[in-house]
């Protein structure tokens, strides 16, 4: 705007300057001032994000900019706008009860900036300046917040590898066929985790296996992982814990962003955002995600593909309505995938080879469309009182076979969810109440044997929130549900938070949850080997047999202090799964894979610690330490769960250069690894060939990332994944002789390929 | 008898307005930062029948949502002076307002001053 003043001002004032340059020194002294108020503004809307993705405007939330006198306070709609110019970087904006947000600005577009009530149960948003990831002080519940920043600090093209520089969560590849990464949280895999997008059950079911690398790295704002019994909000499913990953919101994402990204190992990818608005409460985006690897390799010469020839369209549409006269937020998504793997033998071609014995070959082809819609209403006149409705539908088709072997699954899902919030007496004693809905429809084919099952449930549930404003909050809930197969049960979950001093929060969970295992998508992987699969009925409602239940106990310690002036923080948490029934996957027969109900005791200890420092402005650390006691009775023995590391080290530092004024700096990452040996299946009875040792050799790894960010638009990074070239040498057990009895792809401890090294760009456009 | 109807019909307007379980007001408190904000709205809350109550720095206003048959404004007020803050009708005690922190001390000029920068 002042650019424009100049213009105008120079053709009058040019010819004096001519003549006497006293006069051209008044002339900016004159200006000086003009510049600074003619400045151009940024505009905004202050809301609230709540649990059920309601956005509530907080009125009188302050905003400033920091170290400087400038500051605004929003109107009651949430609205302010607040004089820019560019060498203001960091918005503060705070209000009582909630977190304070610091947000550094690159555009002036109007935009909504969403402020966390510090008594929130399920999210919390920590962002304070550079901490990426960290956990609340203040929320009863053990939540570990990863924003974008975080997700980009690795390559991270879909939600499973986020996680690799998260310390409270494993990644490790599921087989050494499907190129699929599992992730596993307090010992325990993913099945037993709620895995929600915008708080919605997303990837279950059908979806288990591989939902995690449906959703793509791109879409994801930010991912909030609860350790521990979850909310009752969400349904009696999680065990272990919960994750929900944020998507990417069309009125605050980019209107336009691109991203492109190679790998050695033949992987491509692409992703396009496209947001607009279409009216002052629409807004709309248009998602779309490919990848690619077209490229066969074998660099451990075992003449079996290392990673799975693989293609996958993704397109997600998204509607976002806002109407805070009304206090109505509505989010719609609608989306399409499909994704095609082909993995096994260098020369097994599907168009002759497929279910032969010519070469061992294997197809995934899945389809999958859903539609997804979350509306919160607020009442403005009382804005404690709120309502939240969450619908979703999904269809899953998976059509596959692994060598001989043939799997289908069809999967259609229905979700719903009502919640009402308001307050007992004041704004201290907050509930929630509210009922679901679910109905799932299987239709599996294993092998031409079919298995069909419907799944309905009713439940209803109340939760809880106290806090006494200073020391104490705590949430405790319950709910009772009747389903047609895991008949009439209630489940409740309890948090507490205590801070007895200052930067510090003891917090201690139990709770319950019940499920029914869905045994071959879960377990998927044992189709790649020449396991017999036998199931030992026990006249329960799902395949034969009956559903899981654990009981989950939790505690933590979070102590905040400064080291020579900067932030340091400590966390140590222990937590127990105990599992009342459970669907044992006893893969100790190497011949054989089977499922039965747990009889004897079946627990998952974890035990971490984790430390974080930022040693200077430019460099942070975060080291951590994890050891688990995962043991479950096979068949009347006692046995440590197999391809599970007792012990882990963990270690990320991130460096970042001062930002430039035209935005430019860069960014390093390095993580390392370390697991110790990790106890194979049994395999004693195995010909000697195909025998391995009782324990896999121990393992560390080293992961590194550059970008380089040349200005708020345009960014190009490079990294490399296994730098120091770890391999399992045969991640194939009888990779010789893959139709003989004793060949198995599943007994994967460390990394299939060697050092791998990518580069990718990202660019954003903006209307200012 | 013309009297006594208005006097009926004040009466029962009086007790609906009473009743009124989901009553709002806004209120001019005095203080100057955050630390006000969090002590008046916590006296608020802590008063029998607040539901809810936000305070602005800038505006002074307090925005309340009380059960009016449970609690009214004057006690409302009385919790408000009783933590130090000062309202139109009500002032707080000495003894309430030299509790208050050195940077919370609102009726001192230099002290708003410092807060008006800090803005």
């Amino acid at each position: 705007m002042h650019a424009n003043y100049l213009l105008v001002l120079l053709p009058n004032n040019y010819l004096k300057l001519k003549h006497n340059i006293l006069k051209y020194i008044q002339f900016l002294l004159f200006l000086l001032p003009v510049a600074l108020f003619s400045q151009s503004s940024i505009e905004g809307v202050v809301l609230e994000k709540t649990a059920d993705n309601k956005n509530i405007p907080l009125a009188g939330a302050t905003v400033y900019w920091k170290n400087t006198s400038v500051g605004t306070v929003t109107d009651f709609d949430g609205n302010f706008s607040i004089p820019y110019s560019s060498n203001f970087k960091n918005l503060i904006i705070s209000y009582i009860g909630y977190q304070t947000e610091t947000i550094v600005i690159s555009a002036t577009q109007k935009r909504n900036y969403f402020l966390r009530s510090n008594s929130e149960l399920e999210e919390v948003q920590l962002e304070t300046r550079k901490k990426t990831s960290s956990v609340s002080y203040l929320t009863p519940v053990h939540v570990i917040n990863m924003d974008n920043k975080e997700l980009l600090k690795a390559a991270c093209c879909n939600l499973a590898e986020s996680f690799e520089t998260n310390p409270s969560i494993d990644v490790n590849f599921a087989d050494a066929v499907s190129g699929t990464k599992q992730i596993k949280m307090l010992g325990l895999t993913s099945p037993y985790l709620l895995i929600t997008t915008e708080n919605i059950p997303s990837i279950r079911g059908a979806a288990q296996a591989y939902g995690m690398s449906f959703i793509p790295g791109t879409w994801v704002e930010s991912i909030q992982v609860t350790k521990g019994a979850g909310s009752v909000t969400n349904g009696f499913e999680s065990i272990a814990g919960q994750i929900n990953a944020e998507l990417k919101k069309p009125l605050n994402d980019d209107n336009f962003f691109f991203n492109a990204y190679t790998s050695m190992d033949g992987r491509n990818e692409l992703n396009t955002h496209i947001n607009t608005k279409v009216s002052d409460k629409w807004d709309t985006g248009i998602y779309i995600h490919g990848n690619l690897r077209d490229k066969k390799s074998d660099n451990n010469d075992d003449n079996f593909l290392d990673a799975p020839l693989a293609k996958q369209l993704n397109i997600m549409n998204r509607w976002q309505y806002i109407n805070s006269e009304k206090g109505t937020i509505a989010f719609i998504n609608f989306r399409y995938l499909n994704d095609d793997k082909q993995g096994g033998e260098l020369d097994f071609d599907p168009d002759t080879d497929k279910l032969t014995t010519n070469y061992w070959g294997s197809e995934i082809n899945t389809d999958r469309f859903e539609v997804a819609a979350n509306i919160g209403f607020v009442n403005t006149d009382i804005p404690y009182q709120k309502l939240g409705i969450q619908l979703a539908f999904s269809d899953h088709k998976q059509d596959s076979y692994f060598g001989l072997n043939s799997y289908n699954i069809a999967h259609q899902s229905m979700y719903s969810n009502f919640v009402y919030s308001s307050i007992i007496s004041d704004s201290r004693h907050q509930v929630k109440t509210g009922i679901s809905l679910t109905y799932d429809d299987y239709d599996e084919d294993v092998n031409n044997q079919n298995y069909t099952r419907v799944e309905k449930s009713v439940g209803g549930f109340f939760e809880y929130a106290f806090d006494d404003l200073d020391a104490i909050t705590l949430t405790a809930g319950v709910r009772l549900d009747h389903h047609n197969l895991l008949g009439t049960f209630i489940t409740p979950r309890f948090h507490m938070r205590y801070a007895p001093w200052e930067k510090s929060a003891f917090r201690m969970s139990f709770g319950r949850g019940k499920r029914s295992a869905n045994i071959f998508t879960e377990n998927q992987k044992m189709f790649a080997t020449s396991r017999k699969i036998n199931i030992q009925n026990s006249g329960g409602e799902i395949y034969g047999m009956n559903p899981e239940t654990a009981w989950n106990y939790g505690v933590s310690y979070l102590q905040g202090f400064n080291i020579l002036g900067r932030k340091a923080d400590i966390t140590l948490d222990f937590f127990r799964t105990d599992f009342k029934n459970q669907i044992i996957v006893d893969w100790e027969n190497p011949m054989e894979v089977n499922f039965y109900n747990l009889d004897g005791e079946s627990y998952a200890n974890s035990f971490q610690a984790e430390f974080n420092y930022s040693i200077s402005k430019n460099v942070d650390i975060r080291m951590a330490y994890k050891n688990y006691d995962v043991k479950t009775t096979y068949n009347g023995v006692e046995k440590e769960k197999p391809l599970l590391p007792k012990h882990r080290f963990f270690t990320n530092v991130s460096v970042e250069s001062n930002v430039k004024d035209n935005g430019a700096h860069w960014k390093f990452d390095t993580t390392y690894n370390y697991l110790s040996k990790q106890r194979f299946a049994g395999n004693e009875q195995s010909p000697e060939a195909y025998q391995t040792e009782t324990y896999s050799p121990t393992l560390a790894t080293v992961n590194v990332q550059t970008t380089k960010i040349f200005s708020p638009k345009f960014e190009i990074y490079a990294g490399g994944e296994n730098i120091t070239n770890v391999r399992q040498k045969t991640p194939i057990i009888s990779a010789d002789d893959p139709f003989g009895v004793y060949f198995d792809s599943t007994q994967v401890y460390g990394p299939i390929f060697g050092a791998s090294y990518y580069i990718g760009l990202r660019y954003k456009l903006n209307k200012s | 008898m013309r009297n006594l109807i208005v006097i009926i019909a004040l009466f029962i307007g009086t007790i609906a307005s009473a009743q009124n379980k989901n009553e709002r007001a806004i209120i001019d408190v005095d203080g100057v930062c955050m630390m006000c904000k969090d002590r008046i709205e916590k006296a608020c809350i802590k008063t029998k029948g607040v539901k809810s109550a936000f305070w602005h720095p800038k505006t002074h206003e307090l925005k309340l949502i009380f059960d009016a048959r449970k609690t009214n404004l004057d006690s409302i007020k009385k919790s408000i002076a009783a933590v130090g803050h000062d309202t139109k009708t009500l002032k707080a005690s000495p003894e309430a307002y030299n509790s208050l922190h050195n940077c919370c001390k609102y009726r001192e000029q230099s002290v708003i001053d410092d807060h008006k920068e800090e803005e």
